[in-house]
């Protein structure tokens, strides 16, 4: 039935190969570089859309596919295979749904770069690894999908090679997600070898893993240690505390890959890993409430960073990095299914407003390019007033921008509300999970239409030679904006709670994924709460007015008395330096971790290999150099010294011989 | 009576007459002639032994022993012709070409 699902991958990396070797001596022309590449990705996105509307009518849930054996080795047995269930199937449509109109995009926003086929490659590859990632039926092809991302991440971030700032900030972003990702294979292992050696079941697979999950025991240390090590390779990847630092800095890499790599898929792979874990993860209530209390941190932490950032792509980083918060505290908590379902919406309308912010920035550069100024086309002290000029650019930023603060009846709200219900009402979850996320709602709100506002409203400060020279992006673009922004704002009808009369169809399309470990380890809403409608509604009701609340400080601030930031700036200078330079993490975590590493490495390339190593290896040669000097010298050449020896010899193994 | 002692001090004494020519002369030719003498005075062993302890295989080992004798001599002679023709000269000081 689902006979193809293969070719779901496979589509991209033909698409990169094609690209990859042919990109730069054959096919050269930009457009079928760029048809080729978001084909690729649509035609996946069309096979996903059949398979999954498949599945809906499709009694039974789980589907696996073997496509071979890959290593047989005694009791360890891995096989390429694809796992198809709905939590895959929804991961499906949005890496492939919300990666082609990114592709699409792309094909107008990187005209006229020298690197366009390599673009197009790598941004295949990426997608191709992604799929494997959320299709992979066991861990290894999950971690060969994980370390994948990684890469393309890395020689995305790094794309315009001839930058500095890019480079370094490609091998930040690689370095600290190795650090988790050693986490997540220790995590691979300890499961695997405790598993195993304790209860015989030696797998990797999902499915079994789910199933023989229990085994570990509710609350063991084993299950414990290994969640805590998965955990730490989601806080790699996906951007967390204490491994957050390195996503504003990949801000320096195309705005596209932002959108598609760093807002709507590869940082989600944590939350999806936990997600295809729950089993795991639900035995271990220590786990899960570090899962929500670093959720939370990471929430408000990178929100209050949001709050002083002028350069509009860090705003939007920093925003990822508070959604991701958001998206943690939910598996924190056990609310698996409103994780997922704010990972959909957020890549509806984060990749809407990286989208938007591209293509302010593609407008921007073109117009201070033509008037031979050097300004910084992504600072918004820059900008204001581009809504005119840039009317579909705004609205769809606009529509996303209102979503994301919660506003009642788009997208996040509905996401967002279930988390923060969840938060509380969970018995997993405890009221100041729920406080720091509200909290950190209302704050959400605020920079975002902080960014709004300086970006879009008020008077034009772009530089007056420059100002007329701003127009709207080309259709290729804006047209990907357009349904960015419809599903933006309509994304989050699938998921009505039933409190306000829906059906929360997503709720129910993922029961077969989490419901199990939900019922055997009681995650759900308190019974006292169940029927407190009232309740639900309070906190709903307090999240609305946090959101309208921030939106309104920064109306006040932004749009009425637009000197008010500059005075506060001026009243608070440590405080407001303290939050523009992001804490001072980077600096600590020089001071504490990069410099420490860094000398031991120096010592160990300067003290111990250069000195001790070489040392041995030089020296053991110059002894025998020194020896075969000496010796060399009973090499006289001359017959009768050895014929003398040899006589000599003869005659001594005689004696010996003799007297023996 | 001339006793297998007696063949045996000769052997030995033509024996080491042949590893002193080979210690002292220069020319390749000399030296030659002296391996050949200390190879005879082997072969007087074995003959000699051979008759003493009435077994044949002393005799046998002559035969090979000569045979090798004149083999070696050959290529020993070729090799001087060879290095002649180089340096012009068979004097054994003059090969040293490969000493360090």
């Amino acid at each position: 039935m689902y006979d193809y699902l293969w070719l779901i991958p496979i589509m991209p990396l033909i698409g990169c190969i094609i690209n990859g070797l042919l990109g730069k001596k054959f096919i050269k022309n930009e457009k079928v570089i760029g048809v080729i590449a978001t084909g690729a990705v649509f035609m996946s996105f069309l096979l996903s859309v059949k398979y999954f509307f498949q599945l809906l009518g499709d009694p039974v849930k789980t589907h696996e596919q073997v496509v071979m054996s890959w290593i047989s080795v005694g009791n360890l047995q891995i096989d390429w295979g694809f796992l198809f269930d709905p939590l895959s199937a929804l991961m499906l449509l949005v890496v492939t749904g919300v990666g082609s109109l990114i592709h699409l995009y792309s094909i107008g926003y990187m005209h006229g770069d020298p690197g366009y086929y390599r673009f197009f490659s790598y941004m295949n590859l990426f997608v191709f690894a992604m799929l494997m990632l959320v299709t992979g039926n066991n861990a290894l092809v999950m971690f060969i999908g994980w370390e994948g991302v990684g890469l393309c991440s890395y020689l995305l971030i790094g794309f315009y090679i001839d930058k500095k700032s890019a480079g370094d900030a490609a091998k930040k972003a690689f370095v600290v997600n190795r650090i988790g990702d050693f986490g997540f294979l220790l995590g691979l292992f300890l499961v695997f070898w405790t598993l195993g050696s304790e209860h015989g079941v030696w797998t990797l697979n999902f499915v079994e893993l789910a199933e023989h999950g229990h085994l570990l025991g509710f609350g063991g240390t084993a299950v414990t240690i290994a969640t805590l090590c998965f955990f730490l390779g989601a806080t790699g990847k996906s951007a967390q505390i204490p491994l957050y630092t390195w996503l504003p800095d990949a801000m320096e890499g195309p705005t596209p890959v932002s959108a598609l790599i760093h807002a709507a898929t590869m940082v989600t792979a944590g939350v999806y890993m936990i997600g295809r874990m729950n089993v795991l993860f639900a035995m271990s209530p220590t786990t899960m409430m570090t899962v929500a209390i670093i959720g939370a941190l990471t929430a408000i932490f990178a929100a209050s960073i949001g709050f002083a950032q002028n350069d509009i792509k860090r705003v939007l980083a920093y925003s990822t990095v508070s959604q991701l918060g958001y998206m943690f505290i939910a598996m924190g908590v056990g609310a698996f299914t409103a994780g997922i379902f704010h990972l959909m919406t957020h890549a509806f309308f984060k990749a809407c407003l990286f989208l938007c912010s591209g293509s302010v920035i593609h407008a921007m550069h073109h117009a201070l390019h033509h008037a031979h100024l050097d300004d910084d086309a992504q600072d918004m002290r820059n900008m204001g007033g581009l809504r005119k000029k840039m009317p579909i650019t705004f609205i769809t930023f606009a529509i996303s921008c209102v979503a994301i603060a919660g506003v009642p009846g788009l997208s996040a709200f509905f996401s967002k509300d279930e988390i923060l219900w969840w938060a509380f009402g969970s018995t997993r979850g405890s009221w100041y999970v729920w406080a720091i996320g509200a909290i950190a709602a209302g704050m959400t709100a605020f920079y975002m239409f902080r960014c709004l506002y300086m970006t879009f409203f008020g008077k034009q400060k772009t530089n007056a030679k420059a100002k007329d020279h701003i127009h709207e992006s080309p259709l290729s673009m804006t047209i990907p904006l357009m349904v960015l922004g419809f599903l933006a704002l309509v994304g989050g009808y699938i998921g009505i709670p039933a409190v306000l009369g829906g059906a929360n169809h997503i709720h129910h399309f993922l029961e077969p994924v989490f419901g199990h470990a939900q019922e055997a380890y009681h995650i759900g809403i308190k019974e006292t709460l169940h029927h407190s409608h009232a309740l639900e509604y309070g906190l709903m009701a307090v999240s609305i007015g946090v959101g309208f609340f921030g939106i309104l400080v920064a109306t006040f601030m932004y749009m009425m008395n637009p000197d008010l930031p500059g005075k506060f700036t001026k009243a608070f200078p440590k405080f407001h330096r303290a939050v523009f330079n992001k804490w001072y993490v980077d600096e600590i975590y020089d001071a504490l971790v990069v410099n420490p590493t860094k000398s031991f490495g120096t010592f160990c390339w300067k003290g111990f290999d250069v000195k001790v190593i070489d040392g041995i290896v030089n020296g053991l040669a110059k002894l025998i150099g020194l020896i075969s000097a000496g010796l060399r010298h009973t090499q006289t050449g001359l017959f009768h010294n050895y014929a003398l020896a040899m006589v000599f010899g003869m005659v001594v193994m005689v004696a010996i011989f003799v007297l023996r | 009576m001339i006793s297998v002692y007696h063949y045996m001090t000769v052997a030995a004494i033509l024996f080491t007459i042949g590893t002193y020519g080979v210690l002292t002369r220069r020319n390749a030719i000399v030296i030659f002639m002296s391996i050949e003498l200390m190879l005879n005075s082997v072969n007087l062993t074995f003959i000699a032994m051979s008759r003493h302890l009435n077994n044949m295989d002393g005799q046998i080992f002559v035969f090979f022993v000569m045979t090798v004798a004149a083999a070696e001599a050959a290529v020993g002679l070729g090799l001087m012709i060879a290095f002649y023709r180089n340096r012009e000269s068979i004097d054994v000081e003059d090969i040293n070409l490969l000493k360090w």
